[in-house]
């Protein structure tokens, strides 16, 4: 059962390790399925926002990473 | 099935592959090592069972889901799965994280097993066997997932798959010539390859779950790749400028 639930664990961390990555990497998907699917907007606008928007986050994640002290 | 499509797809498979496998390849060597093959062997076939019947119940579940809606859901699951391995590499490039040391991890394995020694020789082998079977069913369980993700999208599990059973065969060939943690594969390169490629398809199947046509279509994985390896390397030569002045 600990087994079971140790890779039940694991799996979830696969995809969330940093909380506030995964919720900003969900908040901009939803961001892009309203421009996409709720104003219709240009398919360039989705997909450059969704480009420059995962960019930005990675950015904003590696400096929250960063405030740590270097190894 | 175009070679601009297959042929990230088929690396991506591979060099993801390489990573997860050379870090089984770790522990299954010092569980044979300390307590003998027989246990090694027994847990690896076990996961590698497990592993066998996910994908058999998984692979046709897949096909029952619409196209547009399994692209959107594997392409968010890829954003967040790659993103999170190309910031703890960029992390790892620029000094803040300690690189992985498959050395050190064969050497802290070993050391558990054998500090373990209490207990009747068939618990032993029991506790033996199941670190084996847990280290090649989480380290498989990515690679499935990656496998899945990659070749799903747009029936490209070919050669998603045949990536991973390259880099299955690699490794296990250059462990059985070299009988010894193979510390000398270049991990963090490799992961920052692997969350490059990753996240590019991440990209390009939300996208395509949203009803975004890619300008160049397929091409366009490519062109998500080189401009997120572009601000990845940005953003680590940033990075390690300020790891230096922290530590100065």
């Amino acid at each position: 059962m600990k087994t079971i639930a140790m890779i039940l664990r694991e799996i979830a961390a696969l995809f969330v390790d940093d909380g506030r990555l995964a919720l900003a990497i969900l908040a901009l998907v939803a961001f892009c399925a309203v421009l996409a699917f709720g104003l219709h907007g240009p398919a360039s606008g989705i997909a450059g926002a969704l480009t420059a928007g995962s960019i930005v986050i990675l950015a904003f994640s590696v400096r929250q990473g960063a405030r740590r002290k270097p190894h | 099935m175009t070679w601009t499509m297959a042929a990230p797809a088929l690396s991506a498979a591979f060099l993801a592959s390489l990573v997860e496998v050379v870090e089984a390849f770790t522990i299954v060597l010092a569980v044979g090592t300390v307590r003998g093959w027989r246990p090694a062997l027994i847990g690896t076939g076990c996961a590698l069972g497990a592993l066998a019947l996910l994908v058999l119940l998984l692979g046709p579940a897949l096909t029952l889901i619409p196209l547009q809606a399994l692209q959107l859901v594997i392409g968010v699951l890829l954003m967040m799965f790659g993103l999170r391995w190309l910031r703890k590499a960029i992390l790892r490039a620029a000094g803040f994280i300690a690189l992985h040391d498959e050395e050190a991890a064969f050497a802290k394995e070993t050391g558990a097993l054998q500090a373990g020694d209490s207990g009747t020789a068939s618990r032993r082998d029991w506790l033996a066997g199941l670190t084996a079977f847990k280290a090649v069913m989480l380290e498989g369980i990515e690679v499935v997932f990656i496998v899945l993700a990659v070749g799903a999208g747009r029936g490209l599990l070919w050669p998603a798959s045949l990536g991973a059973l390259a880099a299955c065969a690699l490794v296990l060939a250059l462990g059985l010539i070299l009988r010894k943690p193979l510390a000398r594969v270049p991990e963090n390169t490799l992961k920052f390859a692997v969350g490059v490629m990753i996240s590019a398809f991440g990209i390009y199947w939300t996208g395509e779950g949203l009803g975004v046509s890619w300008p160049g279509a397929d091409l366009a994985i490519l062109a998500l790749a080189a401009l997120l390896l572009a601000s990845a390397l940005t953003l680590v030569a940033a990075f390690r400028k300020r790891s230096v002045e922290m530590t100065a």
